[in-house]
């Protein structure tokens, strides 16, 4: 194998698999080490600089962090990195003081961003305190879009988002809430130099079946009725209710339901309990409020007498998987009937764009969506950029924001003469870590702690009030022990060659097994040869160049470095150093991209 | 020294015959200086426990004084230990292994503890043929005491200070040779691949079996006119790979059987060398003698299996000992009675 270039900055980030795994690279590590310092302000500005909405997310978060988590490969679970970021949200200081603000001379550029959401904002913070002037446009009354009507209030306190909404908006944001815009080309009429479309995904699926028409009144589309029930034009729903859908719309209605008057709540899925989209914990919670999770049961009509909702038929089926691993639903022959007053569907959502002209050079291509340059997520009017679930389809808030931070970005170079297309290099600083003998900047010792459980309200009150947040956050000191159990996988094992005088210390003493010293050959072949072999092949092997004394190579395989340190404090010329690796995801305005005088 | 190692390993490390992973056999955090050879050793300790599928309590671990003889603390925590005093491990070894057969001794000392205040002792072991494996740390000056040089430091090598060593070094596996010795090793704390399979060797050999493994003192002595460090030893190492194959697995590999000797141990686990020379013959002590001495000559350092005698007796054979431990009899046994001694003096008078 060729010697690996650590000077690539994404071979050190790979190493950070939290950061890595997240749509928007926030530094994990970093700010896991704040908390456990107690700086949680810090830790919340590093989190509010990449993903801009931490309170949010610290109870949202779809988690893609949480199963690559390295201590997950070494231990039973990750570390709960989604609910240590809500402790920095939960304990920081008054952070506003610490909000850049727009200028008080703006620089003449106007962009329009479509719809309140997260991608939305993301522009919006990414671009406002640069000088654009920036007009937002959305129809609902507050700002947050999905965030603020898909996500109920037991998951996500409204103090919590209107905080983080309002960081954005103040720094001089010009709203326009309530306001439905019904053609783009209007807004492009206005003389826009950018638009920025983030309108989410906003139309639910519906289920066309025997009586659907005829109790229309009782059935509803989950996202519909989720915003319904937000913006409290809906109170109330009968004691009997059927949730239709496996995803995490399903469990949020369900859950709803369960708090505003509905007894006996059921979820029916199509599908298998481990094909379900819906997120673990999301399945577990429903599961905790008694709600039981019918799989396998395909909706077959709605049965009503006198226009009067009485139930659902269901046909149960057997999953079937073809050889090439098709799946097939094969009905068994038998049916169920499930009473129920109400029912609510939440079998997926999809785009909409009714009110984009197709006649003012956006092109549409595949399911009617934009087509759109998946880096720069311009569109082929190039003054018209997407993000969020707009642009690729519905995904997660941290998505939205990581493409937000990219259009913003994109929006920065095409609005000053730039190429799109050269996108900005990440900033990167690697930096020694050793204090002295045995001293280390960072808390090297593992923790063998297995995951601390967040702790949660009496079932009885969070059912009667659906105001009541479940999830109660970590305590400072449980918060300070599952930071501990971080292995500080940013603080990476550098080494250099020349220094080493191959006395097999770092080999001996690692506790996992990492580190090999062995003739050189192609990467299947090293792999096998390592004293463990490296069978998972997502995790890289870190190669160095040839040594002096033997002509051999070390390899190291990173799959399960505790990141202890303990090679480098055995070893005894330097040749290996603990050193943070620091990667941050260039943004719009930065001093790379700057063509503006 | 305030770290300490990480509970964690590695999911998918290997088990052994006993189920064991080598976690098992992994002793205390080492004190030694970092890039010690000594730890090479204890991990190749370690190694080759787990590879034979030993059980950590058969086996008890011996020492004097010095670096070398407080790495015992740093291998096989389930095992029995005695850390004696300087230049006496194979008096207490002796004792031991005369009152326990059935346990494995592993004796660790250093050029120090051996080859000078311990030099009348471990002459007097290797011709005893003690059923024990002897290995000697061996980096050529007295590291805990700020590294002067010992009595296997080469003439012609410098210490750290500059000073030439004018005096002949102590060749202890030339010497065991010419004693008796009947299973004699050289090594290289940093050559794993060789010694992992001499240390198997040496445990299932039935009798003394010495190692003599040049193990680098990162401190004092690994600088460029040492004739111990890293890099010396690499340069001058003409090693001899050694296999060693437990008597369970079959022999799938072909070799250049011209420069191939295969010796079977009593167990009927095999070792195999791969020789430079054809006519070397490991089996013949003058042929051993010779080819060291003509190693040494050139200014070379021949490691591997330097000789073995197969089927010697050792010292339980030739005292004619009980076979059973005398932790196995009953006071019975122990203290025949105040009759049979009388007898027995009566025979001595």
């Amino acid at each position: 194998m060729k010697p690996t270039d650590t000077t690539e900055p994404e071979y050190f980030h790979k190493v950070v698999d939290c950061q890595y795994g997240c749509p928007a690279h926030t530094p994990v590590p970093e700010y896991i080490r704040l908390i456990a310092a107690g700086r949680y302000t810090d830790a919340y500005m590093v989190n509010w600089e990449s993903n801009v909405f931490p309170g949010v997310l610290g109870r949202t978060c779809d988690r893609p962090c949480e199963p690559v988590c390295r201590r997950g490969r070494v231990d039973e679970e990750p570390v709960a990195i989604c609910r240590l970021k809500r402790v920095a949200a939960d304990n920081k200081d008054d952070v506003a003081h610490l909000i850049p603000k727009a200028p008080l001379s703006r620089n003449g550029k106007r962009i329009a961003l479509i719809g309140g959401g997260p991608a939305s904002l993301t522009v919006a913070r990414d671009l406002a305190p640069l000088g654009y002037d920036i007009d937002l446009y959305d129809d609902q009354p507050l700002g947050g879009g999905f965030m603020r009507s898909q996500i109920p209030v037991f998951r996500l306190p409204p103090e919590v988002l209107n905080e983080e909404v309002d960081f954005i908006l103040d720094m001089g944001v010009n709203q326009h809430f309530n306001t439905y815009v019904d053609s783009l080309k209007r807004i492009l009429d206005q003389g826009y130099d950018a638009v920025f479309v983030g309108t989410g995904a906003p139309r639910g699926s519906d289920l066309d079946l025997p009586g659907r028409a005829e109790c229309d009144k009782y059935i509803h589309v989950g996202i519909d009725w989720l915003g319904s029930v937000a913006f409290d034009h809906i109170d109330k729903i009968g004691k009997r209710v059927l949730v239709l859908g496996g995803g995490n719309t399903a469990m949020d209605c369900c859950r709803t339901a369960r708090r505003i008057g509905g007894d006996d709540v059921k979820v029916v899925v199509r599908s298998e309990f481990a094909r379900m989209k819906a997120s673990p914990w999301e399945i577990e919670d429903a599961a905790a409020e008694d709600i039981p999770i019918i799989n396998n049961h395909v909706p077959k009509e709605f049965v009503h007498e006198d226009g009067v909702l009485k139930g659902m038929v269901f046909t149960v089926v057997d999953v079937l998987y073809d050889d090439d691993g098709t799946r097939r639903l094969e009905p068994t022959g038998e049916e169920v009937f499930f009473e129920a007053d109400e029912v609510l569907i939440a079998i997926g959502q999809d785009n909409a764009f009714p009110w984009i002209e197709r006649d003012i050079g956006i092109e549409f291509g595949k399911w009617d969506m934009p087509v759109l340059d998946q880096t720069t997520f311009q569109s082929t009017l190039d003054k018209v950029f997407f993000g969020g679930d707009a642009a690729l389809g519905p995904e997660n808030i941290i998505t939205a924001v990581a493409q937000g931070h990219e259009a913003a970005t994109s929006i920065d170079l095409f609005l000053n003469g730039g190429d799109v297309q050269a996108r900005p290099a990440p900033g990167v600083t690697l930096l020694s870590q050793k204090m002295g003998v045995h001293e280390w900047s960072y808390d090297s010792t593992v923790s063998i702690d297995d995951r601390f459980a967040v702790p949660h309200a009496a079932k009885d009150a969070a059912l009667k009030d659906r105001r009541v947040e479940v999830e109660l956050g970590f305590d400072r000191e449980v918060a300070y022990q599952e930071a501990e159990r971080c292995l500080n996988c940013d603080i990476q094992t550098v080494f250099s060659p020349p220094k080493c005088i191959e006395c097999d210390a770092c080999v001996d003493i690692c506790p996992t097994d990492c580190i090999n010293f062995v003739v050189n050959d192609d990467e299947p072949a090293l792999r096998n040869s390592l004293r463990v072999p490296a069978r998972n092949t997502s995790q890289d092997l870190y190669v160095s160049t040839t040594l002096q004394q033997t002509g051999r190579v070390m390899v190291k395989d990173e799959n399960v470095c505790l990141h202890c340190g303990l090679c480098a404090e055995r070893c005894p010329t330097g040749a290996w150093d603990m050193q943070q690796f620091l990667y941050s995801v260039t943004k719009a305005g930065s001093p790379c991209n700057q063509k503006r005088p | 020294m305030t770290y300490v190692k990480p509970m964690f390993r590695h999911p998918d490390a290997p088990v052994n015959g006993l189920g064991h992973t080598r976690q098992v056999y992994e002793g205390g955090l080492s004190t030694l200086c970092a890039g010690c050879g000594h730890d090479s050793i204890s991990a190749a300790i370690i190694d080759a426990c787990f590879e034979l599928s030993i059980e950590p309590h058969r086996v008890a671990k011996l020492s004097g004084i010095g670096c070398s003889s407080k790495t015992p603390a740093y291998f096989l925590s389930g095992s029995h230990s005695f850390n004696s005093v300087h230049g006496r491990m194979p008096s207490v070894a002796t004792g031991a292994n005369l009152a326990n057969r059935d346990l494995i001794y592993i004796g660790v000392s250093g050029d120090g503890d051996t080859a000078s205040i311990g030099l009348g002792q471990f002459s007097h072991v290797v011709r005893r043929n003690l059923n024990m494996t002897y290995l000697v740390e061996n980096n050529g000056c007295y590291g805990l005491t700020k590294g002067q040089d010992s009595a296997t430091m080469d003439s012609g090598s410098r210490n750290k200070k500059g000073d030439l060593n004018q005096y002949s070094p102590i060749d202890l596996a030339r010497l065991a040779i010419e004693i008796g010795a009947t299973f004699v090793g050289r090594s290289f704390s940093g050559d794993k691949q060789q010694l992992i399979p001499l240390i198997k060797a040496a445990i299932s050999h039935r009798g003394f079996a010495l190692l003599d493994v040049v193990s680098p003192c990162v401190t004092f002595n690994n600088h460029a006119d040492s004739t111990k460090s890293y890099e010396h030893m690499r340069q001058v190492n003409a090693p001899m790979p050694v296999d060693f194959v437990p008597m369970r697995e079959e022999i799938t590999a072909s070799y250049d059987a011209g420069n191939t000797c295969e010796v079977c141990m009593h167990d009927g686990s095999v070792v195999r060398l791969y020789k430079h020379d054809n006519d070397y013959d490991i089996e013949d002590r003058q042929s051993a003698l010779q080819a060291a001495h003509h190693y040494a000559s050139e200014g070379k350092i021949l490691t591997g299996l330097l000789y073995i005698e197969r089927d010697s007796e050792e010292l339980h054979d030739v005292l004619d000992t009980s076979r059973r431990p005398l932790n196995s009899m009953d006071e019975k046994q122990l203290c025949p009675g105040s009759r049979l001694l009388d007898s027995i003096n009566a025979g001595l008078r």
